[in-house]
């Protein structure tokens, strides 16, 4: 059986071509890049282009990017460093909808007497910037909001609420993880201080992430030690990874344009025949702004993990926005803090594509899907009046 | 992803008796849309009205839901109303080779429709159950999933739980905003209370034989769970006389305080067991 990949919001293929990129720098080429000789300093001279290039995919500058292990740390460095910057303001903004690292990280810190603001979002996952505003006041140090959320794609208004977290005098961060390589970025003309995006959501490895660093934003280290990434991350570079994300970067520099609108027709076309053959269902985030690749689809009265096993069997890997996937016993955050009604949340299905998706492979889902749904809504208590008619 | 037994997956796969007896003499149900999973049994009698000749179910849920549903559907048939009773939830989940223990609810549903219909069926109160989301019996210690004291204890004691976590997996209480599970950690603490009052006085005297059983069921039901909790774990490896030898695992292994929790492994044992008790830390 083949399997169809449509789950690449929780991680992607490496891509050949970096995979090639980073081979040599495991068994051959595996000097540090901090040592003084030449078996080191080639090493170096690489990991300064996988800098450049990152820059050049974020219009940003070389020195403003510091590579990190993951999206995690680059999110819990960016609130870190502005929580110790800043030392006598205690306020933090952030979303109800983010992602753990910086949601977990926020709620944790209200223990630690910060007073923490979760924005609300309306039923298609959007922000409402007049609420940010509100929230914002001179006790305010960082705000965390992030580019796109991971479940539905919705597109955060990130640069207009960056210029109004400026204009307050706060610190802005946004978790970028998913928006990076799919949709234009260009940190050259954004209100934006600090950044995070994370290797395997753009066809690199797992195990590598950069935190975007304005210049001239005050900055304190999370990793302390040595003078690495000019003392803004101290530990020895992930060389190999760091090649490989810059690889990743310039091809989605390279091939972002044509990709995205491939990418779109696909998603829009599996939506569109979706919806049209099976009933009730509705598009999670669908009246909004949208990344390219993300397509979460509720489908009442079936459970999501019901739906993945039956997927799974055809060789179909997506993921579900429900409860009994991960072991939480409820439906996600997200779904939940959109107002999705339980009758759907519980059978809310992401796909996510990426750049390998073929036509045949969306082909295969139109094709597999309805008649599970029916199968599975077959066997509900719920919901039959109404489907059987 | 879950790690389902083959049965699990064969009876998710290919469920039996799906469906409605629309001449049911006992139907149940269990469950809500909000709660992300139910469960409505139909069970026919024979015309004698002694034993179940088909049971058959709907289930919203996940795959273990629909394969606990399944093997409950199987497991009645042919049994008096009586005997299906007997059925607990653990056996459900043994039919099936097992489940996860993060979803050992499924089975308990299924377990509570069938106590429901059969109630219904003699016309007596049906019990009460947190799956109802109802007004129950008792007092409400979960929100989120609407589940009584009563309840909850009925499922720690019958299962022998010892941590909020495993009542989380079992009954999904504390699995949303997690304010009731203070009120969980006091509930086990009370079924342990009144379990240890009903045990039996432990005999003075005690066989070579009854030592060692004793021995290890301190350790499984007493000691470890509480190890757990901590993320560590032991292993008995060996009794002799009155020495145990055990070794630590997982965060209690090389854990700087290893001594004082050898210590504490070994007045558990001499309260529960008898007081010449020694314990050995050895690595193993
Ligand atoms: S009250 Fe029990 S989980 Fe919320």
């Amino acid at each position: 059986m083949k399997e169809i990949y449509l789950d690449n919001n929780a991680t992607t293929r490496v891509d050949e071509r970096v995979f090639e990129e980073m081979r040599p720098y495991f068994c051959e080429l595996y000097g540090n890049p901090s040592s003084m000789h030449f078996f080191g300093g080639q090493v170096q001279k690489k990991v300064d282009e996988a800098r450049s290039r990152v820059a050049a995919l974020l219009g940003a500058l070389p020195d403003e990017i510091v590579f990190t292990a993951c999206g995690t740390e680059s999110d819990n460095a960016a609130i870190r460093s502005a929580l110790e910057v800043f030392p006598e303001k205690r306020h933090i903004i952030t979303s109800r909808v983010e992602h753990p690292a910086v949601l977990t990280q926020c709620r944790n810190l209200t223990k630690r007497g910060y007073r923490v603001t979760e924005l609300n979002v309306d039923g298609n996952g959007q922000l409402d910037l007049k609420e940010l505003e509100a929230a914002l006041d001179d006790d305010t140090v960082i705000v965390s909001l992030m580019y796109a959320n991971n479940e539905t794609g919705v597109i955060f208004p990130i640069e207009e609420a960056a210029k109004m977290v400026k204009a307050k005098g706060a610190l802005f961060h946004t978790d970028a993880v998913q928006a990076v390589g799919k949709i234009p970025l260009n940190m050259a003309e954004s209100a934006i201080d600090l950044l995070s995006l994370s290797g395997h959501k753009l066809h690199a490895p797992k195990g590598v992430g950069v935190l975007y660093v304005r210049r001239g934003t005050p900055f304190r280290p999370l990793l302390v030690g040595g003078h690495q990434e000019r003392g803004r991350r101290a530990g020895t570079e992930n060389t190999a990874s760091i090649i490989a994300m810059g690889k990743a970067c310039e091809l989605a520099h390279l091939h972002m344009p044509e990709e995205a609108g491939r990418v779109r027709e696909m998603r829009d076309r599996l939506e569109r025949e979706l919806t049209a053959l099976i009933p009730n269902t509705r598009i999670n985030g669908g009246g909004t702004n949208r990344l390219p690749n993300t397509l979460s689809i509720a489908m009442e009265f079936v459970e999501g993990e019901g739906i993945l096993l039956l997927l799974s069997e055809k060789g179909i890997c997506a993921s579900s926005g429900s409860a009994c996937t991960s072991g939480s016993l409820e439906p996600s955050h997200v779904l939940r803090a959109m107002g999705v009604p339980f009758t759907c949340a519980h059978g809310s299905i992401r796909f996510s594509l990426s750049r390998f998706t073929t036509d045949a492979e969306i082909d295969a889902v139109i094709k597999e899907l309805p008649p599970i749904i029916s199968r599975l809504r077959q066997m509900s208590p719920f919901g039959r009046e109404f489907l059987n008619k | 992803m879950w790690d389902y037994t083959d049965k699990v997956k064969e009876h998710f796969l290919n469920p039996r008796n799906v469906g409605e007896i629309t001449d049911a003499d006992a139907v149940g149900e269990v469950g809500s849309l909000a709660c992300g999973d139910a469960l409505k049994l139909f069970i026919k009698l024979d015309e004698k009205k002694e034993r179940i000749v088909d049971a058959r179910f709907q289930t919203f849920g996940c795959g273990s839901a629909i394969a606990s549903s399944s093997a409950l559907t199987e497991m009645v048939k042919g049994k008096t109303l009586d005997e299906a009773l007997q059925i607990s939830n653990q056996e459900i989940a043994d039919f099936l080779g097992g489940l996860p223990e993060e979803k050992m609810h499924c089975s308990v549903m299924g377990q509570e429709a069938l106590e429901v219909a059969i109630a219904k069926y003699r016309g007596v109160e049906a019990p009460k159950h947190g799956h109802d989301h109802v007004e129950t019996e008792g007092e409400i210690v979960c929100k989120c999933f609407g589940l009584t004291d009563i309840f909850l204890k009925k499922v720690i004691s019958s299962n022998k739980l010892h941590t909020a976590e495993q009542v989380t997996h079992f009954t999904k209480a504390g699995g949303a905003c997690g304010g009731c599970i203070p009120k969980i950690k006091e509930l086990i603490a009370e079924v342990m209370g009144e379990e240890k009052k009903a045990a039996p006085e432990r005999p003075t005297k005690l066989t070579n034989l009854k030592k060692m059983q004793l021995i290890q069921e301190t350790l499984e039901n007493e000691i470890r769970p509480q190890l757990w909790a901590d993320g560590g774990d032991l292993e008995l490896i060996d009794i002799d006389g009155a020495n145990v030898q055990v070794a630590f695992r997982k965060a209690c292994a090389g854990c700087a305080s290893s001594g004082n929790t050898a210590k504490f492994v070994e007045q558990k044992l001499r309260e529960m067991v008898s007081p010449d008790i020694t314990v050995q830390e050895v690595q193993g």
